[in-house]
């Protein structure tokens, strides 16, 4: 526990960049995958998701703002009262944002 | 070695859970803090119709097609906004952030977070045509 709490740099580095790969690039994923594609606005063309260059993209689109969401959760929760729980919250932010991007690199890798 | 005080005898105010119901800009600090669980999801949501391309095409058409009905819909467009306030916030927050420097003049605030948006918008677009034509 206390080796998580000591990666504090490392976890504020991660916030930041993925905080800047969410602000410039989530918002038109959203439009691309969540809402284009369903209700088809565009051709969806999900090969484009195998070529090697968009993988790389890819995982860096969804890894890096996990480490950014986990951030922000845990440091938010225990101002709204969670405050006793802090240290299982670490284990689940930070575990679940390590566990995120380990199953990314196997997804975008099986493409 | 650094004489600390005994932390049993700090002062440590009590904040009632819904202390950011209090004020305007209280709430918006925690709406700004909230976006992070909407972007969230849609990564998940996002990673798992990729997990489903990897299957097969079919299998990515069917996942496509669950996310027409009217609640992952509303969920998007909610997410939409989310995201759309996290970058309008991150960008106006790194405008305080980075300070650019040329000899004596430093570039004012409002330049660096409208430069930041031009670029989200560049780089919007930029995929927006690269999706479409690859």
């Amino acid at each position: 526990m206390r080796n998580i709490k000591n990666f504090e740099a490392l976890w504020w580095g991660l916030f930041s960049a993925g905080g800047v790969v969410a602000a410039f690039l989530v918002p038109i994923h959203i439009i691309l995958s969540g809402l284009g594609a369903p209700l088809g606005w565009l051709e969806d063309s999900p090969q484009v998701y195998q070529l090697w260059p968009v993988r790389l993209y890819l995982f860096v689109l969804i890894a890096l703002p996990l480490f950014h969401c986990a951030h922000r959760i845990y440091h938010t929760l225990p101002e709204i009262g969670l405050k006793v729980i802090s240290k299982p919250l670490a284990v689940l932010c930070y575990g679940g944002s390590l566990v995120g991007t380990l199953v990314t690199v196997w997804v975008v890798a099986s493409l | 070695m650094i004489n600390r005080p005994d932390k049993a005898k700090l002062y440590y105010p009590h904040m009632p859970a819904t202390w950011w119901l209090r004020k305007r800009s209280y709430f918006m600090f925690m709406l700004r803090e909230f976006t992070s669980v909407f972007i969230a999801i849609y990564l998940v949501v996002f990673l798992i119709s990729l997990y489903r391309l990897g299957q097969s095409e079919a299998a990515y058409a069917a996942f496509v097609d669950g996310l027409r009905s009217p609640g992952w819909l509303a969920f998007h467009w909610v997410a939409l906004l989310f995201a759309i306030y996290h970058s309008v916030t991150w960008f106006l927050s790194s405008a305080v952030v980075l300070s650019l420097r040329l000899g004596t003049w430093e570039a004012p605030r409002w330049l660096v977070a409208g430069a930041h948006i031009g670029g989200w918008l560049v780089v919007s677009v930029a995929i927006l045509i690269l999706y479409t034509v690859l």
